[in-house]
Order: C-alpha cells, then sequence, then structure tokens
C-alpha cells in the first residue's frame, strides 16, 4: 500500500508566543510535529506492519525548516518525505491543494493520514479539503483502524463517550484523534535511520495550482492574557462548600 | 442585503440554546435570516426560531433512518445543496463536537473558505475572531469568497429574542448514503441525555489530586448533582480514570462554559489552552503554589477529599 501522511511543523504547545507584529509571531521558539501528526505517522506504521510491502511517504508544506519534523517523521516509521517549500502563511484552501497536488505528482495513494487538526492554527478542516480534491471519503478523530481487502473500517469519538463507526471504500482519508494509538518515541537508532532517509523539496510555484475562489487571511493577532484576580475561599471544608454554592446560584447564576 | 444561513442542530426534536446564539450572533448585522433545519422541524421549533429573528426556516427533509441521518456526508451534502440552491452568502454553524465532523465538510463541499470555534464575527467585513496556539493568542481573520462560512464557538453569544415573521419552505435532501461511506454502527455513551462539555454551563473537572479512577467517581457524583459536564486533564486521561472523549485542553476538548471548576487540576499551560475562556472558574487544590491558583477567579485550598463530599452533600 502507498500510505501517504500529511504532517505539520508547528510551535512547541508549551512554547510562550510572542508576537513580531499585528500578523506574525515570534517563530524563535521550539517547532515540533504536531501532536495528533504523531498518532497519524504510528498508525501508518502499524498499517505498514501487517502490509509489509507498503511504503510511507510523509508529506508536509512548509519553511525549509519544516525538515525537522519530516526527520522526526520519519524516525518514526516514515520511508521518504516531500517537503512543498514555501515562506508564505498558507491557509487551508491553499493548504490542500498543494498537499493533493503534490502527492498526486508523487504516486498513487492508497490511504491519507493527517492528524485530526493542528495545534497552531487550529483550522480543523484540511483533511477534508484534501478528501474533496481526490473524491475521497474523510472521516476525522478516528480512534480505531482496521484496513482490510480494499476497505477501512473506523471508529470516530464525538465529544461524551460517542462514538461512529464507518466503512470506507479505499482510498480514504483519515484524521488521527488521540485515541487512535500510542505513539513510540523515537529510539536513538531510529533517529540516525531517519538522516540518511530521502526527502524531496519542491517548491509551492513548481506545483502550479489553481488558485481557490476564496481566502482565508490573518489580518490581526493578539495575545490572549486574561489576568484573572483570584478571591480566596477559606473556612472549614462545609463553610467552603457552601460559598461554592453561593457564588454559583448568586454571582454566576448558573444554579437554581 | 446578505443572505445567511444558519444550521440548527436540535436536541431531543428541540432548538438547542447554542443555535439560538447563533441567529442573536448573525442579526447583528441586518440579514435575511434562513435556519436550516436537517433533523426535523414542528411548529414549536418554528416559533421559536421566529422569536430570535428567522425570517425563513428551512426544512431539509433528512431521512429518519439513523444510518442515513447520522451519516455526516449525507448530513454535509444536504446542506451544501440547500446552501447553493438558497444562493447563501454567509452559513453558520456550531463548532460542537458534531459540529466539528459536519461544517468542514460543507465547507469541502462548497470549496468555501472556513473559521471554525469563532468566538465573534464582524458580518460587515466578514472577519472572524478566532483563539490560536493553544488559546495563546486571538487572531482576527478575514474570509474572502462567494460564500463565507463559520463555525461559531457553543456559548460564544447569549441569544436574545428579537421577533420576525417566519414562513416555512423545503429544500428535500438527497437522503442517498453514499457507497464508500457508509455508517455501520453508532454509539451514544452511556448516558446520551449527559450534558456535553462543548456545551455545558457548568464543568466539573478532575485531575491528579483526585488519585485514582474510584475517587474520580466523586466528580461525576458532584456534577450530576449540578447538572454539570464533567471534563478531565490529561493525567486523569493517560492514567485511564476516564476516557479521553472527557479530555478538556490543547488536545482534547475547547470548553466555553459560565463556570468552570477544578479539584486537583494543577493548571498546565495545556489544560489552560482548553478552557481559558470560561467566564468563571473555580480552583480547588491543595497546593496553594499550583499554577491554576493564580489565574483563577475564586481560590480554594483544602483538601479535595474533604471539600468535594461536602459540596455534594450540600447541593
Amino acid at each position: 500500500m502507498q500510505i501517504y501522511v500529511c504532517i505539520k511543523h508547528v510551535p512547541d504547545s508549551a512554547a510562550n508566543i510572542h508576537l513580531l507584529d499585528d500578523t506574525r509571531i515570534d517563530e524563535k521558539v521550539a517547532f515540533l510535529l504536531n501532536p495528533y501528526d504523531e498518532h497519524a505517522v504510528t498508525e501508518a506504521a502499524a498499517l505498514k506492519k501487517k502490509a509489509a510491502d507498503s511504503e510511507i511517504i510523509a508529506v508536509c508544506i512548509g519553511k525549509p525548516d519544516a525538515e525537522k519534523t519530516i526527520r522526526t517523521a520519519m524516525a518514526m516509521g516514515a520511508d521518504r518525505g516531500i517537503l512543498v517549500e514555501t515562506d508564505e502563511a498558507c491557509d487551508s484552501m491553499t493548504t490542500a491543494r498543494a498537499l493533493h497536488a503534490a502527492i498526486v505528482q508523487d504516486g498513487s495513494a492508497d490511504i491519507i493520514f493527517t492528524g485530526k487538526e493542528s495545534i497552531d492554527s487550529e483550522g480543523m478542516q484540511t483533511q477534508f479539503r484534501i478528501g474533496a480534491l481526490f473524491g475521497f471519503p474523510v472521516v476525522t478523530n478516528a480512534a480505531f483502524l482496521d484496513v482490510t481487502s480494499g476497505k477501512a473500517v473506523v471508529t470516530c469519538e464525538l465529544s461524551g463517550g460517542r462514538t461512529r463507526t464507518f466503512e470506507l471504500a479505499l482510498p480514504c482519508v483519515v484524521g488521527a484523534g488521540r485515541g487512535l494509538n500510542t505513539p513510540a518515541y523515537p529510539t536513538f537508532p531510529d533517529v540516525v535511520k531517519a538522516r540518511k532517509k530521502p526527502i524531496k523539496t519542491i517548491s509551492l510555484d513548481s506545483l502550479s495550482i489553481t488558485p481557490a475562489g476564496g481566502s482565508a487571511k490573518t489580518v490581526a493577532l493578539a495575545p490572549l492574557v486574561q489576568k484573572r484576580h483570584p478571591k480566596k475561599i477559606t473556612g472549614t471544608p462545609a463553610d467552603q462548600a457552601k460559598e461554592i454554592i453561593r457564588i454559583l446560584q448568586k454571582e454566576a447564576k448558573v444554579l437554581a | 442585503m446578505k443572505k445567511t444561513g444558519i444550521l440548527i442542530e436540535l436536541e431531543n426534536g428541540r432548538v438547542k440554546e447554542t443555535s439560538l446564539g447563533m441567529i442573536t450572533l448573525a442579526a447583528r448585522t441586518e440579514a435575511d435570516l434562513h435556519a436550516l433545519v436537517l433533523d426535523g422541524v414542528d411548529d414549536t421549533a418554528c416559533d421559536i426560531l421566529a422569536q430570535y429573528g428567522i425570517t425563513t426556516v428551512v426544512d431539509l427533509a433528512l431521512a429518519s433512518d439513523p444510518e442515513i441521518r447520522l451519516n455526516p456526508a449525507v448530513r454535509a451534502d444536504a446542506a451544501a445543496q440547500a446552501a447553493q440552491k438558497l444562493q447563501l452568502d454567509v452559513i453558520f454553524g456550531l463548532s460542537s463536537a458534531d459540529g466539528k465532523d459536519f461544517i468542514p465538510r460543507v465547507a469541502a463541499l462548497l470549496d468555501a473558505p472556513l473559521v471554525m470555534d469563532c468566538l465573534d464575527v464582524d458580518l460587515e467585513k466578514n472577519i472572524a475572531r478566532t483563539s490560536q496556539y493553544s488559546g495563546k493568542v486571538l487572531a482576527d481573520i478575514q474570509l474572502t469568497g462567494d460564500v463565507v462560512i463559520f463555525g461559531i464557538r457553543p456559548n460564544a453569544v447569549q441569544p436574545v429574542p428579537s421577533p420576525a415573521q417566519t414562513k416555512k419552505i423545503t429544500v428535500p435532501a438527497d437522503n442517498t448514503v453514499p457507497a464508500d461511506f457508509v455508517l455501520v454502527s453508532w454509539d451514544d455513551g452511556e448516558n446520551s441525555s449527559r450534558t456535553s462539555l462543548a456545551e455545558a454551563d457548568i464543568i466539573v473537572a478532575g485531575g491528579r489530586g483526585l488519585k485514582n479512577k474510584d475517587n474520580f467517581s466523586l466528580i461525576f457524583d458532584c456534577a450530576e448533582k449540578m447538572n454539570a459536564a464533567v471534563g478531565a486533564s490529561r493525567v486523569a486521561v493517560d492514567e485511564g480514570w476516564v476516557s479521553y472523549a472527557y479530555q478538556v485542553g490543547q488536545t482534547g476538548e475547547k470548553v466555553n462554559p459560565q463556570v468552570y471548576i477544578t479539584f486537583g487540576i494543577s493548571g498546565s499551560i495545556q489544560h489552560f489552552a482548553g478552557m481559558k475562556t470560561a467566564r468563571m472558574i473555580i480552583a480547588v487544590n491543595k497546593d496553594d503554589n499550583a499554577a491554576i491558583m493564580a489565574n483563577c477567579d475564586y481560590q480554594v485550598q483544602g483538601d479535595v477529599f474533604e471539600i468535594l463530599p461536602e459540596l455534594i452533600r450540600q447541593l
């Protein structure tokens, strides 16, 4: 099977984000593989174990520095990488077009993995756009996957413990959720091996994608600082409980 | 005048409060407001929609068989086709658990730009405000296109009545299940009436301080007494005390309740990413130095195992 994994190079969720100006963050922070994409790569590697003649290709759009994230995906099991290089901040419509074009140029996908969302722009939509461009069915927040004889059975999580199980024809697009697996962090030999795996770098321009009819553009960024000023609730546990209930009833007005 | 379509979510046949909030947000700019209802709309629902300013209720008449009605591809196709037939300029939908597997499908089908999880929308300029980078940054995103789509964070706007004359039309859905995407089974959880995290007014959340799965049941007891939803920190999920569906934070649910009450949660930056927009945070923790104690509205220093049972008793 030809397994493509779309990955993103994102700032570490624990990093402090500073703004350079109204529309750009200071990128001098640690960047890494988007956490949901770790689940996507892990699932691709598990699939390859079952179908040994498979190849896993990690595809990423970003600046040259995103190579690091492709290397991480390789250390976790990807066989080779494709970096669609651009300095532009692309919206989801352009990103999906670029990933679609890069995959079409490279080969024929049997299954495409993504994370269910990226933790930087949190758009939650690229997997659906990729699916629409290919005409493949799409699931998101997958928590269980079984691929056999040309079809995929996938269980997806909604909130509150609700699930939906779908049967998809291959090729399909699977947006990985946290419930899907437990990523194994690469060993040192894996990291060394990953350094020797091939990465094909192509420029976004060279893909000559047809521009989308619409666009999404960031026009302003502002730090979200929400400084709260805590008041203490003291006394015995019974007093504290009583005061919490009073606040819920009288101040927040959420309890009768 | 703009034509705005609002994708209405129902619960047991009734219009959800959070759906009414979307109407109030859409009505801030003069527009012809269409309510798109997939799951059947009775007179009561029509009246409620009229009270909040809907001028046209559009019944998409989805088939009632769950294999059809619960299939997100069928739903998205119905919504996208209606949007084209009605020539909508703007579409609003909820960035709820179901919405996250629905609104982006509609956007992909229409090849239209979308911002999910909007806290606010300026329809004069088509600019949406949302949070990014684990809730550390507020971003204003401007959409251009023939039709633009906004996924609204539940509870972002409180509904305000604004009565209008309403007519009802039907734009029937195709009701065809695509051969390559079939819903084979569904599970609505052990207790489907339990309030969903994304839309709850009150969330009671537990973390490391609960120490084990048995103790975590106190969180469920407390939440039940308050008619609240249950949340959990990543530690509680990783330890297996509750399933991932309960996790609030960077890699869990992003929530926006009126009140968020924590028990034994230290308040990592990743946890805050999921709940920092709560109107009020009440933190109960043994440790006065826990991060959450400095960034809440009420701090309750004390033993979770004394305060929680006391709270359950008094409720």
